[in-house]
C-alpha cells in the first residue's frame, strides 16, 4: 500500500515534468507565507527536505526550550524559518521578536526510532497584518499534514503507556494561548527559555536576561522555586496573565511577577467552579495537598483538569515539581 | 436599454456582499462541520443549526466578529456535551457583536456558554441544563460573559450551575432580563460589573436568588450602578451546593436578593416570596484581603417598594433559634450588617447585625431592628443597561 502510493507519487511527478516541458517550479515560501491563504498542506511551505524525518531546509533553524511546555509526552520538534536577509530581534519581556515572513513550526511525535509517528504540525506564520496559528494533521503514510482548521482527535498511546484520545487543537484553539490583547502571538521563544549558544549564534549577541530558566532535565540542579517557576511561566501563564485567556481569574503566573497574591499563594479562586474540589486557596504554603492550582493539575476531568487544552493526562514530572516547591514554602 | 444595464452593474457593484447562511444538520460529523463553520464564517454570517440533537465531545469556539449562531429553538436544537472530553466550557465565544439564540446546551464538563472580551453580546432564548439537577459536580455557570462591554441576555433558562445560573463578571453595560434561573446556586450573578439592569426575570429553587457581588484582587473591582427591578425572587431553597473554595459557597440556602459590597445599587418592585433566611441581605465583603484598591462596603444601598411575603422563617444563620425568637418568629425582610450605607423606602421592617468593622466575623454581632434612612432622591438611572441598539438583533 504505501509502495503503491509512492509509485503513484512518482508517476504523477513524471506526468507534470511531460506535460510542461520542465521541472516542477520549486517553492516559494515567502509567498506561501505572506499570501493571505490558508496552505492546504505542510508540503506547500517547503520547510523540510524530508518531512518524514523531519529534516529541515537549510534555512529552517531547529531550537529547543530550556523547559518545555508539557503535551502528554508528545516528542516536539521546533523550528524557525527567517526571510532572507532578516533578523531576530528582542521584544518586551525577553520574547523574541521574529521579523513578517517568519514562521515558527513545531511538531508533535509519538515513539521511538522507527516507530516515530508524526501526529501533528503547528505553523505559527508572521504575516504583515498579524500572527496566524494553523494547525496540520499528518497523515497515516506519514507523507505530508494536511490543514485541520477544525483540529481532531487521535487515539494514541504516550511514552508512559497511557492509551488516550489526543486532542489537535483546533484554528481557535491555538489563539486561546496564544493570544494576548486580542492579537495572536508566540509565546515559547524567549531570551530567558532559550540557550545562551542559540542566542548568540542566531541574534549575534546574547541578550539581557537570558538562559535563566533551568533546563528540565537537569532540574534537579536547580532550586525547586525555580524548576516550579519556570514550570508554571512556561505550561499556564500564557493564559494566566493580564491581556490573555484567564485574565479575569487574576491570576499571573508569569516568571517576572512577585507578587504572592498575583501568584495565588493564599488567594481564593473566583470562577474555578468545581475545578476548587474541597480547598479555599490556590497555593496554601507548606500544603500542596490543599492547593487548589496542584489539585486542577492532577486532574483529567475537563471542568477541573489544568491545562484546559493540550492535556489529557497528568505530568508526574511538572506536578512533583510544583507539589515540592509548595511543600518546601515556609508556612504562616 | 445600455443605460438600464450600466446602472444596475454600478448598483451591483455598490451592494455590500451577501451575508452568507452556513447550515449544519445534526448526524455524523456534525460536530466538526460546526467547529468548521464557526472557523470559516465571516462577519456578517449567519450559522443556523437544524433542529435535533447534536453530541458534542469538545469545546466549540467562535472568534469571529459580527456572527448569528442561530437554533430551532432552546427546546429544539440541543448541542448535547455529557460525553465531552476536553475544554472548560461548551461554548467559547472571544469576538464582538456575536449573537447566540434558540438552542440549548446540555451537560457541559466545565461552564455553558463562556464570552470573553466579546463586546456587544446577546445570548436570547438560550437554555443550559445541567440534567441531573443539583449536583456539585455540575459545571460552574450556565451563562458566562465576562470581561465585556455591552451584554444583553433576554429569554434565558438555566439550571443547574454549581455555582451561578447567569454570571456577568468584570463587565459594564449589562442586561439580564425575561430570563428563568432555577436550582442553580446562585440564579443571576452579578460580580464586579457596573452599569447592570437586571428586570423581568424569575429566579427560583436556588440557593440565593439574585446576587451582586463585588470582589478583591481581580483585574476589574468597583461594581456598581445597578438596578435589580420587578422580578419574581420565590423559594429560593436549595441546600448549597457549590465546592467550598468558591464565593457562593458561603451563600445561605435561602437568600433572595443579596449585595455584597458594591456601590449605588437600586432593588425595586419586587416580588420576594419564600426566601427563608432573608428576602433581602445586604452586606460587606466578608473575607479579609490586602486590596488597598478594594473597598469592601456595600454603598448607597437603597431598597425601594417591593412586594414580600413570608422570608425569614428558616435562616441559615448562627443563633437562628434565638433571631427567630426575639423577632417573634420570622426574621423581617431587609438584612443588613450594620455597614456601608443603605436606604430603605416606606415601612419596609428589616434588621442588622450592628457591626463596626468588616471582616471581622459575626462575633461582634448586636442584632437589633433596623432604622434605615428613606432614599436621599431619585435613583440615578442614567447609563444603565446594555446599549439599546442590541434590542435589533431579538425578535
Amino acid at each position: 500500500m504505501k509502495l503503491g502510493s509512492a509509485l503513484l507519487g512518482l508517476a504523477a511527478l513524471s506526468l507534470t515534468v511531460a506535460a510542461t516541458g520542465q521541472a516542477v517550479p520549486p517553492i516559494d515560501r515567502d509567498e506561501v507565507i505572506n499570501s493571505q491563504k490558508l496552505p492546504r498542506s505542510l508540503r506547500e511551505f517547503g520547510f523540510f527536505i524530508d518531512p518524514a524525518a523531519q529534516v529541515p531546509d537549510q534555512r529552517v533553524v531547529p531550537y529547543r526550550l530550556n523547559t518545555p511546555l508539557y503535551s502528554d509526552g508528545a516528542d516536539k520538534l521546533r523550528f524557525v524559518y527567517l526571510p532572507e536577509g532578516e533578523k531576530i530581534s528582542l521584544g518586551q519581556d525577553g520574547l523574541l521578536q521574529f521579523p513578517v515572513g517568519s514562521a515558527l513550526i513545531k511538531t508533535f511525535a509519538f515513539g521511538e526510532g522507527d516507530d516515530r509517528r508524526l501526529i501533528e504540525t503547528r505553523v505559527l506564520l508572521h504575516r504583515a497584518d498579524g500572527w496566524l496559528a494553523l494547525p496540520y494533521l499528518w497523515d497515516d503514510e506519514q507523507w505530508d499534514a494536511r490543514l485541520a482548521v477544525a483540529g481532531a482527535r487521535i487515539d494514541l498511546t504516550t511514552p508512559k503507556g497511557e492509551a488516550i484520545s489526543y486532542r489537535v487543537p483546533n484554528k481557535n484553539q491555538c489563539k486561546e494561548c496564544h493570544g494576548l490583547d486580542g492579537a495572536v502571538t508566540p509565546i515559547g521563544p524567549k531570551a530567558r527559555n532559550l540557550s545562551s549558544e542559540w542566542l548568540e549564534a542566531n541574534l549575534g549577541s546574547l541578550p539581557a536576561h537570558a538562559d535563566l530558566m533551568p533546563v528540565w532535565e537537569d532540574r534537579a540542579s536547580a532550586t525547586p522555586e525555580a524548576a516550579a517557576r519556570a514550570y508554571l511561566d512556561v505550561n499556564c501563564a500564557h493564559c494566566h496573565r493580564p491581556g490573555a485567556t484567564a485574565s479575569n481569574s487574576g491570576l499571573d503566573l508569569r516568571w517576572e511577577q512577585d507578587d504572592p497574591k498575583a501568584l495565588g499563594i493564599m488567594k481564593r479562586p473566583v470562577a474555578a467552579g468545581r475545578g476548587a474540589g474541597t480547598h479555599l486557596f490556590d497555593v496554601v504554603p507548606g500544603k500542596p495537598g490543599e492547593s487548589i492550582l496542584l489539585h486542577r493539575m492532577l486532574s483529567n476531568d475537563p471542568g477541573v483538569a489544568m491545562p484546559e487544552l493540550g492535556k489529557a493526562t497528568v505530568d508526574e514530572e511538572g506536578t512533583e515539581a510544583i507539589r515540592k516547591w509548595i511543600a518546601g514554602m515556609p508556612q504562616s | 436599454m445600455i443605460r438600464t444595464a450600466i446602472s444596475a452593474v454600478l448598483l451591483a457593484s455598490a451592494t455590500p456582499v451577501l451575508a452568507e447562511i452556513h447550515e449544519i444538520a445534526p448526524g455524523e460529523g456534525a460536530q466538526e462541520a460546526l467547529q468548521e463553520a464557526l472557523i470559516l464564517v465571516e462577519p456578517g454570517d449567519e450559522i443556523v443549526l437544524a433542529a435535533g440533537r447534536y453530541t458534542i465531545t469538545d469545546g466549540l469556539s467562535l472568534d469571529v466578529d459580527d456572527v448569528t449562531l442561530r437554533g430551532a429553538g432552546m427546546d429544539g436544537t440541543v448541542l448535547d456535551f455529557t460525553t465531552q472530553q476536553g475544554a472548560g466550557e461548551g461554548l467559547l465565544v472571544t469576538s464582538d457583536n456575536v449573537t447566540l439564540r434558540d438552542f440549548a446546551v446540555e451537560n457541559p464538563k466545565g461552564d455553558g456558554i463562556k464570552s470573553k472580551g466579546a463586546d456587544n453580546i446577546v445570548y436570547h432564548r438560550i437554555r443550559v441544563t445541567w440534567t441531573r439537577g443539583p449536583h456539585p459536580e455540575n459545571g460552574a455557570y450556565a451563562v458566562y460573559p465576562v470581561e465585556s462591554t455591552g451584554v444583553l441576555i433576554d429569554g434565558v433558562k438555566v439550571t443547574g450551575a454549581s455555582d451561578a445560573g447567569i454570571y456577568v463578571g468584570q463587565s459594564n453595560r449589562i442586561t439580564v432580563r425575561n430570563s428563568i434561573a432555577e436550582a442553580n446556586v446562585a440564579g443571576i450573578e452579578i460580580e464586579n460589573s457596573r452599569n447592570a439592569l437586571v428586570e423581568h426575570n424569575i429566579a427560583t429553587r436556588n440557593t440565593g436568588g439574585i446576587l451582586v457581588f463585588d470582589l478583591p484582587n481581580l483585574p476589574v473591582m468597583g461594581g456598581g450602578n445597578v438596578i435589580v427591578r420587578n422580578n419574581l425572587v420565590v423559594a429560593n431553597d436549595t441546600p448549597n451546593f457549590a465546592p467550598p473554595g468558591n464565593i457562593v459557597a458561603g451563600v445561605r440556602r435561602g437568600t433572595g436578593i443579596m449585595v455584597m459590597a458594591n456601590e449605588d445599587v437600586l432593588i425595586e418592585g419586587n416580588m420576594l416570596s419564600g426566601n427563608p433566611t432573608a428576602p433581602v441581605m445586604v452586606i460587606a465583603y466578608v473575607q479579609p484581603f490586602e486590596d488597598e484598591r478594594y473597598n469592601p462596603l456595600a454603598r448607597n444601598i437603597v431598597v425601594g417598594a417591593n412586594a414580600f411575603d413570608g422570608g425569614g422563617y428558616d435562616p441559615q444563620l448562627d443563633g437562628a433559634e434565638m433571631l427567630l425568637a426575639a423577632f417573634g418568629g420570622a426574621l423581617p425582610p431587609i438584612m443588613w450588617d450594620g455597614l456601608g450605607s443603605l436606604y430603605v423606602a416606606g415601612e419596609t421592617p428589616g434588621w442588622t447585625l450592628n457591626l463596626t468593622e468588616a471582616g471581622v466575623g459575626l462575633g461582634a454581632a448586636r442584632p437589633g431592628p433596623l432604622a434605615a434612612p428613606a432614599p436621599e432622591g431619585e435613583f440615578d438611572d442614567s447609563g444603565i443597561g446594555a446599549p439599546a441598539e442590541l434590542d435589533d438583533r431579538l425578535g
